[in-house]
């Protein structure tokens, strides 16, 4: 009798290992986005983006059917670790592709790259992991956190501001941001104010601004914080009278309901929906028919990420086992980028072109960004040489 | 630090007192009233928003959105009262937080299921978009005047409606002793009712009246509905006029903590360590403030009479 149930159970672990083995035939990568609360908008453009891109592949990246595991962290650092780890041993995810945002990343980064699983950031790109902690198995297909920030600092001071007033959400992201600008503005610095993260009303700041009356005020109020502010600051009268420089405030997640209030404002960015190439063109075009609405960075850089996985598994023939192979394949980034320049620098963070880019309402009744000059030319962030990886 | 900053952020502390007293004004009054503590109500509030950015999208005119967003923030309210709350009423009060919590998270996600993620707006009606000089060099956005006028019609018309009427008499005894009340014939349960059906609608109003400032967007009643306590907590739970004069303390305490806080510790700090304390310190007063309240007076600064 025992020996039936020994054999039986020899025979299900082996029924079961026949099982994975078949698993392992179609490739898997783990999405990791944020999916819930106010920030969920952001989320949605890059699982979209990426959705897209293996949608128009065919179903597959690198010749190999794909499967696509999508994860919601909640923006809760725990509960990404907790996801990431399920996504890493139980569903042996080949790529983890995500998150949105940093502290998100700072969390995951461990649990995936020490297991061996590539971690390509669409987003994410904080100046730590760029670069003394900087990683083999971590590429990133975004750019480094406060590159956005620089191309304002340096907009600011090449067109002759003189008085500059920064405002940015307290807590580590806010400062690197302001710490960004203030590297190539070199004229005087009116104010530095941090608001609580997730405030909403800017009555005071904005009272403080106009008494203060810079020429340009600079801003770093992501996701529903750059919405409100946005709106309140063209009520208040200021938008005709101070100029309006920003990252990640003005962008297409936000533009659909700061709507006209966020016309003529500018923005920092290493694309834009109208940035002209063929590729980016198709991009962009097939987006809006998809999910009919006007697509931002965040789904372009996870687009770009998915092109990324299909050109280095067609360097390997689809192999991810030797990772060295797979590693030096998604170095050499040999896919056409949405962004046109594209190269990783010896830390895995791109090196890129950098726009100031403008809001404007398209005769569709839509809003997007648009790309007013370029800023910075092929330009690697300034962690680099921190970075002990060749 | 000029004079006329600080008539317009005094001016900002108002417009905040008003809006949270909208929002507390409900609160407290379930609460006061009936005993019954109910987190949704910041959902509401948030409600009475997306309520009115489909009704404007429909009608094309603020003033029709508002009146129908405030008739079905009303009936919505009626909805919940009967379909949920009502079976929640002799219960213990942790029973009343789990089951409005979870109806926060059911509505929260239901919002994102019905007009989505994405931050919606709702256009400011075009005579009160502009800004008004209320002095040289002063000026002020006409629709946070609209909030403070509104916000100021409703607390009057509460305080009528309160002590004039017998509606208003029939709340204050039902607040005191429920059980009597309902001994001398009247319906307490539909009193009951109608009440939490006008929080909810003023909840509802206070929405819609943010709704031109802010972004209408899911969860966006979570964090002032910590206010809102804070403000009945202040205020005395139960009283009208208590909820009214806390909230407008906390409008302009947290309004002026965040405009001077910074200015103030640069006369006796360093400026990069005061622009590192400063924000710190402003999120933290209205807190304290609260905590001292509570130290010398308990039961807050207006308790209702009975209580």
């Amino acid at each position: 009798m025992n020996r039936t149930i020994s054999a039986l159970a020899i025979g299900a672990a082996l029924t079961l290992t026949l099982g994975a083995a078949e698993a392992q035939e179609k490739l898997k990568v783990g999405v990791i986005t944020t999916l819930s609360g106010p920030p969920a908008v952001l989320g949605q453009q890059l699982r979209n983006g990426f959705q897209l891109a293996v949608k128009e592949l065919g179903g597959k990246l690198g010749g190999r059917d794909v499967e696509v595991i999508v994860q919601d962290d909640e923006l809760k650092p725990d509960v990404a670790v907790n996801k990431v780890k399920a996504l890493v041993d139980r569903d042996k995810v080949d790529f983890v592709v995500g998150p949105i945002f940093s502290n998100i990343l700072q969390a995951i980064m461990k649990p995936v790259t020490d297991a061996g699983v590539i971690l390509i950031s669409p987003n994410a790109g904080t100046s730590n992991f760029a670069g003394k902690e900087c990683n083999p198995n971590f590429f990133v297909t975004s750019y480094q956190n406060d590159q956005n920030h620089a191309v304002s600092g340096k907009y600011a001071q090449d067109s002759g501001i003189k008085k500059l007033y920064l405002m940015a959400p307290n807590y580590q992201a806010g400062k690197d941001a302001l710490a960004g600008v203030k590297r190539h503005f070199k004229g005087e610095i009116v104010d530095e104010v941090y608001v609580p993260l997730n405030q909403l009303d800017y009555s005071a700041e904005l009272s403080r601004i106009a008494a203060a009356s810079p020429d340009a005020v600079f801003v770093f109020l992501p996701g529903g914080m750059g919405v409100n502010f946005v709106k309140q600051f063209r009520q208040a009268g200021l938008a005709d009278k101070i100029k309006f420089l920003s990252a990640f405030t003005v962008d297409e997640s936000t533009l659909p309901a700061q709507q006209d209030a966020a016309i003529g404002l500018f923005g920092g960015a290493n694309w834009a929906p109208n940035l002209d190439n063929p590729q980016n063109k198709k991009f962009v075009a097939a987006y809006e028919k998809e999910f009919n609405a006007v697509p931002a960075t965040y789904a372009f850089q996870a687009y770009d990420a998915a092109l990324l996985i299909d050109s280095a598994l067609k360097a390997t023939k689809g192999s991810t086992s030797d990772k060295n192979a797979l590693r030096a394949a998604i170095k050499k980034s040999d896919f056409k980028s949405l962004r046109g320049d594209f190269k990783f620098n010896t830390n895995n963070y791109p090196i890129q072109d950098f726009y100031l880019t403008k809001v404007a309402k398209r005769p569709d009744g839509k809003y997007q960004t648009e790309i007013v000059q370029k800023v910075f030319d092929d330009v690697p962030d300034s962690y680099a040489k921190d970075c002990k990886m060749k | 630090m000029s004079t006329a900053l600080f008539i317009v952020q005094t001016l900002n502390g108002l417009q905040l007192g008003v809006l949270l007293f909208l929002i507390a004004a409900g609160l407290t009054l379930v609460f006061g009233v009936m005993d019954f503590i109910n987190l949704a109500h910041g959902v509401q509030y948030m409600l009475g928003a997306y309520l009115a950015v489909m009704f404007y999208a429909l009608t094309g005119n603020f003033l029709f959105a508002l009146i129908l967003a405030l008739g079905a923030a009303l009936l919505f309210g009626l909805l919940l009262e009967f379909v949920i709350f009502r079976h929640l009423y002799g219960r213990d009060h942790l029973d009343h937080v789990i089951a409005t919590f979870g109806i926060i998270l059911f509505l929260n996600q239901g919002v994102k299921f019905v007009w989505g993620a994405a931050p919606l707006t709702l256009p400011m009606p075009e005579m009160f978009s502009g800004s008004v000089a209320l002095m040289p060099g002063l000026l002020y956005p006409v629709w946070r005047l609209v909030i403070i006028g509104s916000g100021l019609a409703v607390a009057i018309l509460l305080y009528v409606l309160v002590t004039q009427t017998r509606i208003g008499m029939l709340v204050r005894a039902g607040a005191t002793n429920a059980n009597m009340v309902s001994a001398l014939g009247v319906d307490i349960r539909r009193l009951f009712m109608i009440v939490f059906g006008f929080g909810a609608m003023l909840a509802g109003f206070a929405g819609v009246m943010i709704a031109p400032i802010l972004s209408v967007e899911p969860g966006m009643g979570d964090t002032i509905l910590i206010l809102a306590f804070v403000v009945i907590v202040i205020g005395g739970i139960g009283s009208i006029r208590g909820a009214f004069l806390a909230a407008l303390l906390i409008g302009l305490v947290d309004t002026l903590g965040r405009s001077f806080a910074v200015d103030i510790l640069r006369l006796f700090m360093a400026p990069s360590p005061a622009r590192t304390v400063g924000p710190a310190i402003a999120s933290m007063l209205i807190y304290i403030l609260m905590a001292l309240v509570l130290y010398f007076r308990p039961s807050g600064l207006f308790p209702a009479k009975g209580r």
